[in-house]
Order: C-alpha cells, then structure tokens, then sequence
C-alpha cells in the first residue's frame, strides 16, 4: 500500500464547502416550511410547494456533498492514492454547482417536475448524472490502484457511488411509456428507487465514519475487520431489497416490512458497536487531538442508540399499534439524518480542518465549536422528542373528532418548530466556523493550487 | 448479490408490476398528470402515501368522494391549499388523471389521519 505523500490535492475541501452553505441554507427553508404547516399563512410570498424542495434538495446535497468533498480529500491525502484525474473533480464542482443553481431558482420561480426527491424539471438531472459519471470514473480509476485487498470504506465508497448512479436513472424510468402507462409499476419503481437512494447515501456516510474513525485512532483494523464488513453486507442487502425506508406505508404482508427493518437495524447496531469499541482504543492525546471531531463521532453513537431503541420499540406490534403512521415516524427520519448522518459528516470535516491546520486549531476543544455542538445536540432532542411525543398522543388518542386531537398535539408541535429554530442556530455555528477555516484552507495553499500528488511506496 | 440484485429489478420492472386489467392513459390523462406535477402538488399530496404529507392522499379520492367533490378544492383552492388558477379544461384533465389513479388500485389508510405538523386529513368519513 502506498501512504506517504508528497504534496496536496485540496479539491474536495470546495465541495465541503458548498455542502456546509448548502445545509445552513436548507434548515432556513426547513424552519419556514415548519411554521407553514402551523400557520398556513406564514411567509405568503414563498409557497409551501417551494419551500419543501428547497429544504428537501439543499440538506439532502449537504448529506451527498460532505460525503464527496471527503471522498476527494481522503484518497489523494490520506489514502495515498493521487486521484486518476485531477481536472473531473473540477468539472464535477462547477456542474453540479451550476446545476444547483439553476434547480433552486426553478424552485423559486414556481417551475417544477413534480416527482418525490426530484422537484425540478427532469432534463436537469441530465448534468447531475453527467457530474456522477465523473466522480464515478474518477473513484474506481483511483481506487483500482490500490494494490492489496481493499479496506470496507473503499468498498462502502465504491458502492455508495455506483447505486446513486442505479437508483438515480430508476427513479427516471418514469419518462418511459412502458412506465409511465401503468401506474403500479410506476409506484413500485418509484419506491424502490428511493429506498436505495438512502441507502447509497448511508454507504458513503458509514464508509466516511470508519475511514475517519480509523485515522484518529491510528489503526486500519476495524477497516478490515470481518465485524466492519458484515456490516457492509448487511447494508448491502438493505439497500437492495429493503426498499429501506419507504416501505412503511406499502400495504405488504407485515413480515416484509419487520425483515427490511431488523436489516437495517442490524447494520446500525453493528455501526454502534464500531464506534464504541472505537472509543476505547482512542487515548488521551489522540482524543485531544482531534478533540472537536472525535465529539461528532461520540454523538453519532448515541444518536445511534436512540434510533435503535426507538425503532425496536416501533417493531413491537403492540407499540406499532400506536405509532404507526404517526410523526414517531418523522422522529425516526430527522433522528437518523441529522443525529447519525450530519454527526458523522460534521466530524469528518473537522478532522479535515485539524490535519489541514494544526497550527490555528487548537488541540483542545474550541469554545464555538462547543457551543455549536451542544446547542445543536441538545435542540436535536427536544427536536425528536416532541416528534415523538406528538406521535404518541396521535396514536393513543381515542376516537373524538379529529380537529379535536389536532388541538391535543399542537403544542407538541409548536415545541417541535420552536426547537427547529435553535436547531437551526446550532448548526449555524458549527457551519460558519467549518466554512471560515476551509476557506482559510484554502487561502493558504493558494499557491500549492490542486498540484499533482505523488505517492511515494511504503517499505514494505 | 449484485446478480441477483439485477435479475430482481428486472423482474419489478416487468412481471412484478404487470396491470393487465388495466388501460393505458389517455391523452387527457397524460395532460392530468403533467399539471399534477407542474404545479407540484406531490408536495402535499401522496399517492399511496408517498410524498408530501400537509394534505390528504389522493390514491382514491374521486372513489370515496367523488370528481364533484375534488373539484371543488381546485376551483379555489383552501385555506391551507392554494388556488392554482387553473381554467376549466385543466380542471378536468387533472380529474382525469385522478380517476387514472383511481382505477389502479386501493390504498389502504386509517380512519383518520393526522399528518405530521397537525393538518388534519378525511379518511374514509
Ligand atoms: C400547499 C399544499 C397543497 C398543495 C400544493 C395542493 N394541495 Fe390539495 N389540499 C391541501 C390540503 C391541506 C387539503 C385538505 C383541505 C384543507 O385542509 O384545506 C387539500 C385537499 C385536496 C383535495 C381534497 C382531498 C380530500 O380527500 O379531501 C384534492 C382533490 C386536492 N387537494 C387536489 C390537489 C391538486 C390536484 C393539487 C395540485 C394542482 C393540490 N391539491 C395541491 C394542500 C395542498
């Protein structure tokens, strides 16, 4: 394997950029959307039809953003693979940026393609492929050089990459007659599509977090363990044949539904024990090191740790009797997008910051970052929590008139918007901090620009 | 796995999702379903339950209410729903394309529902 390297490609660090703006952008719309639903009057200018997508595409490309702007960093500077090519991530940055643009200002002028996750007309997702198919070439290219048996986050990298690229075409049948004419088979297609969407996105992720996991501690075991790796298949098999989380509401035996969940379920439960094992084998000064990432990744578990209870406890038909088909539900989605998925990426980019500026960062925990950090964990669970409650008296409310039981969980729900708002501030000061010093990063190595990396072979 | 994978989507694609019984769209219908998207009401609505949750679904509104009755929403829209402004052509190419919907199946819901954020929805009253 090859490890030292000679020089710097900081490409990656302009896609986490754009993936931290992207997400300080979507929880504003998020915030509007939530009191749109409380107060249909609220911000008339700015139709909920608008709203929803905005929030819905900008986090979402946060999510595939961080995951990529890593992907680019890590395999040139800390994998020791110099990327195949140097010019496609470029290519990709602006396509995809110009594409985003173009696809928010759709949204904002009222012009839509009116399908689930894809809002904006179809023909934009023509260079969204087209900026995949770059990353995609340029991965496998880059990854093929690595001479012995692969560590699991290139495995999770590689497939994460592949199945968007399957799962996205999928959810563009659609525009074929043959689909389209039969609506069952459009549904169906439709469904599975996205299940795998989330999944492919929860590769990468996972993949990030055992990557930077592994480095902090400074040890590849855990990447070639076969615990890691079942894992991997697990996650696999979820992604392919769970329709993972849009199966909820397809009335199909109940079975189904329980088998795709305990998949999942073990994939994350196999991620917790990852990550706390982890912690015992991080010292002192590693963990000072590194000390404002190694909390995201900390978070991420007991993140983990909620979800996993609450999903068991969703699993058991008596609770499921109460749950189901209530905002328990949302509390499940939020709980694992924003406590697991945003924990894991908000640590990899402060890892990256730390290994790119050891001199400015401090070793110990910076004070914003702190007051980001426990801001945001804390709002997270009232956040969740008022979900949950609010799904709760849905579900255990007892006949009556519906406006009725709207009254009973209102407050539930004003707590949850309010929450929303501190959320947003929490992340805000995670995300401002992360931009100024990957600009800062930036800056410095302007002369250094995206130079050719060498590797230079380890002694055996 | 990916093997199998493949074969699999392929059967969904085709055998697994074949509607016999079922006519191919009209042209009013495509129209329908072309300003259902236009005008993105996924972001309210669900089909099956899938998409947007701050309105009803709509699998089998014009079954259980009828056209009359869905209609109505669209000539001026709710306090919650917003008036697209659509003529009347429009109005019915998009009822068409509802009672498209419709004709394809049955999606289960419970009594009520009460979608997340406190919208209300009329289930099967
Ligand atoms: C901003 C959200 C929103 C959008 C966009 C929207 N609707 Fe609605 N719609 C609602 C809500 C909410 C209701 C329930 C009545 C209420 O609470 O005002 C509703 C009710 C309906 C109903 C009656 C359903 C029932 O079971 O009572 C129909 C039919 C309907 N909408 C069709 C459409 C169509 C077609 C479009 C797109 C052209 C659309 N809606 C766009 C929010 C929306």
């Amino acid at each position: 394997m090859t490890e030292a390297v000679a020089g710097k490609n900081l490409v990656g660090l302009r896609f986490l950029m754009m993936g931290t703006a992207a997400l300080a952008l979507g929880v504003v719309f998020g915030v509007i959307g939530g009191f749109q639903f409380l107060y249909p009057g609220f911000l008339e200018a700015l139709s909920f039809t608008s709203t929803r997508p905005l929030h819905v595409s900008l986090v979402v490309s946060w999510i595939f953003l961080a995951a990529v702007g890593g992907v680019y960093y890590y395999l040139p500077n800390k994998v020791g693979l110099p990327l195949w090519s140097d010019r496609l991530p470029r290519w990709h940055f602006w396509i995809f940026l110009v594409t985003g643009l173009a696809i928010l200002g759709h949204y904002l002028a009222g012009k839509f393609g009116g399908r689930e996750y894809f809002e904006y007309p179809a023909m934009l997702s023509v260079p969204i492929v087209l900026s995949w198919l770059l990353f995609g070439i340029n991965y496998f290219k880059t990854a093929f050089r690595h001479a012995r048996q692969w560590p699991v986050y290139l495995w999770m990298w590689g497939t994460g990459i592949f199945f968007f690229m399957f799962t996205f075409l999928e959810a563009h049948l659609w525009l074929l007659p043959f689909f389209r004419d039969n609506m069952v088979r459009e549904i169906t297609v439709q469904w599975k599509s996205y299940g795998a969407l989330t999944g492919s996105w929860n590769m990468m992720v996972y993949g990030t977090a055992i990557f930077v996991t592994g480095k902090i501690a400074g040890s590849e075991k855990v990447a070639h363990s076969k615990l890691a790796f079942a894992m991997y298949f697990l996650g696999l098999a979820g992604l392919m044949f769970g329709w993972a989380h849009h199966t909820y509401l397809v009335p199909s035996e109940p079975w189904i539904r329980h088998l795709a969940y305990a998949v999942s379920m073990s994939e994350l439960i196999i991620l917790f024990k990852i990550l706390w094992d982890w912690r015992g084998t991080v010292d002192c000064h590693k963990r000072n090191a590194h000390c404002n990432a190694y909390r995201f990744f900390v978070a991420a578990d007991y993140w983990i740790l909620l979800n996993v209870l609450l999903a068991i406890a969703i699993s058991v038909p008596a609770f499921n009797l109460i749950t189901h088909g209530t905002h328990v539900t949302v509390a499940h989605s939020m709980g694992t997008t924003i406590g697991i998925n945003t924990m894991i990426l908000l640590g990899s980019v402060y890892y990256v910051i730390r290994e790119e500026l050891p001199m400015t960062v401090r070793a110990a925990c910076s004070k914003k970052v702190s007051f980001g950090f426990w801001t945001t964990n804390v709002a997270l669970l009232v956040f969740f929590s008022s979900l949950v409650m609010a799904g709760m008296v849905k579900g255990l409310f007892d006949g009556g008139a519906f406006q009725q039981m709207m009254m009973e969980i209102r407050p539930y729900l004003v707590v949850f918007a309010a929450s929303g708002v501190v959320l947003m501030l929490g992340l805000w000061v995670l995300l401002y901090q992360a931009f100024k010093q990957l600009w800062k990063i930036l800056e410095a190595n302007r002369h250094v620009g995206d130079a050719k990396v060498e590797a230079k072979p380890l002694p055996a | 796995m990916t093997a199998i994978f493949f074969v699999y989507s392929a059967y969904v694609w085709t055998a697994g999702t074949e509607a016999p019984q079922h006519a191919a769209p009209t042209e009013q219908v495509m129209r329908g379903q072309a300003l259902y998207q236009d005008n993105n009401c996924m972001a309210c609505h669900q089909f099956y339950g899938l998409g947007g949750y701050m309105g009803p679904d709509l699998t089998n509104v014009v079954s259980r209410m009828g056209p009359d009755y869905a209609r109505a929403f669209l000539i001026a829209g709710t306090e919650r729903m917003p008036d697209f402004g659509l003529n009347q052509q429009q109005m019915d190419d998009i009822i068409a394309f509802l009672e498209f919907v419709d004709t394809m199946g049955v999606y289960e819901s419970p009594e009520y529902e009460f979608k997340w954020y406190g919208t209300v929805v009329a289930k099967n009253d």
